[in-house]
């Protein structure tokens, strides 16, 4: 399913840039595919486009130029209301005047579907996501989280083949927002549909898609499944958006395969992974994982003198900021395990890491 | 007292309590009232300021429609002395119940007050009065009181021959009533009703009826009137609501720009647009849409009234509505279309239903409005669209006859307040927002 032949595409955008004011542009040259039952997650920045991807998959905004297809047929001038597309929206947007099941009735009334058949389309929804006792209540006498199930609810009850998602668990608390990952994540998988969700959230992204597409500046930075994208980034900026990631900047002296030597600015050497194309003698940044720093490590590859400057106790791990190739902000994740001897702020260590933790990115 | 060993912060009676053993409520009440003194300090200037303008001329303007004594108390204009007047009658009319003849004794009652009346200088007050009830009174009143002194017994025939109108029976039906301080008759007067000889209540000639088709022609023309000015105003608060924040401010100073106008101009100027000489006319005329014989009679009829105070009203049906609107958030509406909703049923379903607190609040605002409103009809209605408030100020200010501009400004008051009513059953006066 990670990968999908642009034929085979259940949506596809080819080549779709939007402008607003004809002066910048909003989404530079998109192109992704998208395939049935995928569960695709657009993340990025606020201001990256990937909302106004999302709009103009469902039809309010128009593509300045390039096509979108749905299921083969273009929809470019298809209306929404024709498009057939569920969508979630941030703030929900349950209607305030209708109860409930009248909120889940609608889609099914505008379809012209009878009453019984649609009394019971709306009980069956109702029952899906755990609210059947609330069909006679109002939105505003709903808690949060049980306004985001019906409005989930109400996406899915004309049983659309695509949902779209627009930040949809940004105004719930962190628990519940943890708890409704897992819901809608098995609603998906039990289904069978295909989603297109729109996060900034990095560790909503990583938990319930298939596939992640990180926005930065209109264009896709990367597209990849969450292990990739959090292992293989592919540049510095996915490297820094997704997770933690330490940043060291150095010289690229030779190229051996893979692996590239490099010169730190405090004259040290070590080795990384090539990920950027980049020659002799430029610049790289260098991007480290704070968990896969090792400390006082037996094999010396990347070992490296640090100082303890600051540490923070989290509970199950500790935050140490050290100085390392005279970098301050260098965080290492210290496993809470308690056999360990504790660290003292001044303390001078050796740390390591392996050559294939330590990716070479683009200055 | 409290039981140590049980929980501490409840009685027998399950009371709960603080922890030193107070009583929750009194000790919360303590607290509170600190509070409460100190807002109602701040909000005492305004309640002198709403009892003094407004709680108290209003109670004043009731008891005046119920309570006219100009047929029972002279008060002196020069010192203020108050006399008792019409005391012999009154006694003869408690003592013979209504529909009994006026007997000798009767008239001599009269003679004796009116010769009290003469020496007051008050017969053209009480004629005054019963002129209300009974019109062609105030003279009568004042040609017999002038004579009262040389008239002697038999009083009957004396007073007959003075006016023969004295034996008319709707004329002491009137005395009695107006003996009593207190009446409704002013109310019986403003629905066209009133009360025969004998008692019966019955209601005037239909040519002699003035105030129930003036209240139906009121409260039809301000219907109407926020008709209006919700077809004219919706479209307009919907653009301010859905346009960027920059543009709709530019427009919405051109909704308030009548708000910076005196009234009197903005109804003047229509006057100039609609007269038959006028700027409308002139401009049919010229374009030869109508001849210059057929000039439409736009002005000092009810289409003068309709225009001018829809155009005067229609700013407090935007600014509501506007502000309701501006709070639905887009997102209701592309809810509904992602749901398969035509842009017609999205309108009709879903955006229109959360306008109407805004609907209601502004036309309940133009509705009360338009019912008491005086200045534009007295200017542009002509005869037939004058309003129930142009009769008050006519009450008021020439007849005199406060007491039924009273009763006539009451009725319309407990009109406004039982549509107030009907409309908290079937809205819900929290559903109303102004703003």
């Amino acid at each position: 399913m990670t990968v999908t032949p642009q034929d085979e595409a259940f949506v596809s955008f080819d080549r779709v840039q939007k402008s607003y004011d004809g002066e910048t542009l909003v989404v530079k040259d998109l192109n992704l595919h998208i395939g049935k039952g995928e569960f695709l997650t657009m993340l990025g920045p606020s201001g990256s486009g990937k909302t106004t991807c999302l709009m103009m998959l469902a039809g309010f905004e128009t593509a300045t130029h390039g096509e979108i297809t749905l299921d083969g047929r273009p929809i470019n001038n298809i209306p929404p209301h024709k498009r057939g597309i569920g969508m979630v929206f941030q703030n929900y947007a349950l209607f305030p005047h209708m109860s409930v099941a009248e909120n889940l009735a609608f889609p099914l009334e505008v379809r012209g579907m009878g009453k019984t058949e649609r009394d019971a389309a709306v009980a069956r929804a109702l029952d899906m996501v755990q609210m059947g006792e609330f069909g006679g209540r109002r939105p505003a006498q709903l808690s949060g989280g049980q306004q985001q199930r019906i409005a989930l609810a109400r996406a899915l009850v004309f049983e659309p083949e695509l949902v779209l998602m627009d930040e949809p668990l940004g105004a719930l608390d962190k628990q519940l927002r943890e708890h409704m990952q897992y819901e809608i994540k098995h609603l998906h998988e039990r289904l069978g549909i295909t989603v297109v969700y729109v996060t900034h959230d990095q560790s909503e992204a990583l938990t319930m898609s298939d596939r992640v597409a990180v926005f930065d500046d209109g264009r896709i930075q990367q597209l990849a499944t969450p292990q990739a994208l959090y292992e293989e980034p592919e540049n510095a900026f996915v490297a820094q958006f997704i997770g933690e990631n330490n940043k060291l900047m150095a010289e690229v002296t030779a190229i051996d395969g893979d692996t590239v030597h490099v010169k730190f600015d405090d004259g040290e050497t070590g080795t990384a992974l090539a990920v950027a194309n980049t020659g002799v003698g430029t610049r790289t940044l260098l991007s480290i994982r704070p968990e896969r720093v090792t400390l006082n490590p037996t094999n010396g590859a990347n070992a490296v003198a640090a100082e303890v400057l600051e540490l923070i106790y989290h509970g199950d791990h500790i935050r140490c900021r050290m100085r390392v190739h005279g970098n301050d902000e260098f965080i290492v994740k210290v496993p809470n395990a308690g056999g360990q001897g504790p660290l003292e702020e001044g303390q001078k260590l050796t740390i390591g890491w392996a050559t294939r933790d330590c990716r070479a990115l683009d200055a | 007292m409290v039981d140590m060993t049980a929980d501490t912060d409840q009685n027998d009676a399950g009371e709960l309590r603080t922890a030193d053993g107070q009583p929750l409520k009194s000790s919360l009440a303590r607290a509170q009232r600190r509070a409460r003194t100190r807002a109602a300090i701040l909000v005492a200037p305004l309640l002198l300021f709403v009892l003094i303008t407004f709680v108290v001329p209003i109670g004043q303007m009731l008891f005046r429609s119920i309570h006219n004594d100009g047929f029972t108390m002279h008060t002196s204009i020069s010192d203020g002395v108050k006399t008792p007047i019409m005391v012999n009658l009154r006694d003869w009319f408690d003592d013979n119940p209504r529909g009994t003849e006026p007997d000798e004794a009767a008239y001599e009652a009269l003679v004796m007050d009116l010769r009290l009346l003469r020496e007051l200088r008050a017969p053209g007050q009480v004629g005054t009065r019963i002129n209300y009830e009974h019109s062609g009174s105030r003279s009568l009143f004042t040609k017999t009181a002038r004579r009262a002194d040389r008239l002697e017994a038999p009083f009957k025939e004396a007073v007959l021959d003075v006016d023969e109108d004295w034996a008319e029976p709707e004329l002491w039906s009137a005395m009695r009533t107006a003996s009593n301080p207190y009446t409704l008759s002013f109310y019986l007067a403003a629905v066209d009703m009133t009360t025969t000889p004998e008692g019966d209540i019955v209601s005037v000639d239909e040519n002699r009826q003035i105030y129930i088709n003036l209240f139906i022609r009121t409260l039809w023309l301000s219907a109407l009137i926020t008709g209006l000015c919700f077809l004219l105003g919706f479209p307009v608060a919907h653009l301010l609501a859905i346009l960027p924040m920059r543009t709709s401010n530019l427009l919405m100073i051109l909704v308030l720009l009548p708000f910076w106008t005196s009234l009197l101009v903005r109804t003047t100027s229509w006057m100039v647009l609609l007269q038959s000489q006028g700027v409308v006319n002139d401009v049919m005329v010229a374009m030869g849409i109508i001849g210059d014989d057929g000039r439409i009679q736009m002005m000092y009829n009810q289409i003068g009234t309709i225009v001018a105070m829809t155009h005067i009203l229609l700013p407090f049906m935007i600014l509501p509505m506007y502000s309701v609107m501006r709070t639905i958030p887009p997102s209701y509406a592309r809810a509904a279309r992602s749901l398969g909703a035509t842009s017609w049923t999205t309108f009709r379903r879903i955006y229109f239903p959360q306008t109407i607190p805004g609907i209601a609040a502004g036309s309940m605002l133009v509705f009360i409005l338009a019912v008491g409103y005086y200045i534009t009809p007295a200017l542009v209605g002509g005869s037939d669209g004058q309003l129930i408030s142009n009769l008050i100020a006519f009450h008021m200010q020439n007849s005199l006859n406060w007491s039924l501009a009273a009763a006539l400004a009451a009725l319309l008051l407990f009109g406004v307040l039982i549509l107030y009513w009907l409309y908290d059953r079937l809205v819900g006066i929290d559903n109303m927002k102004l703003g």
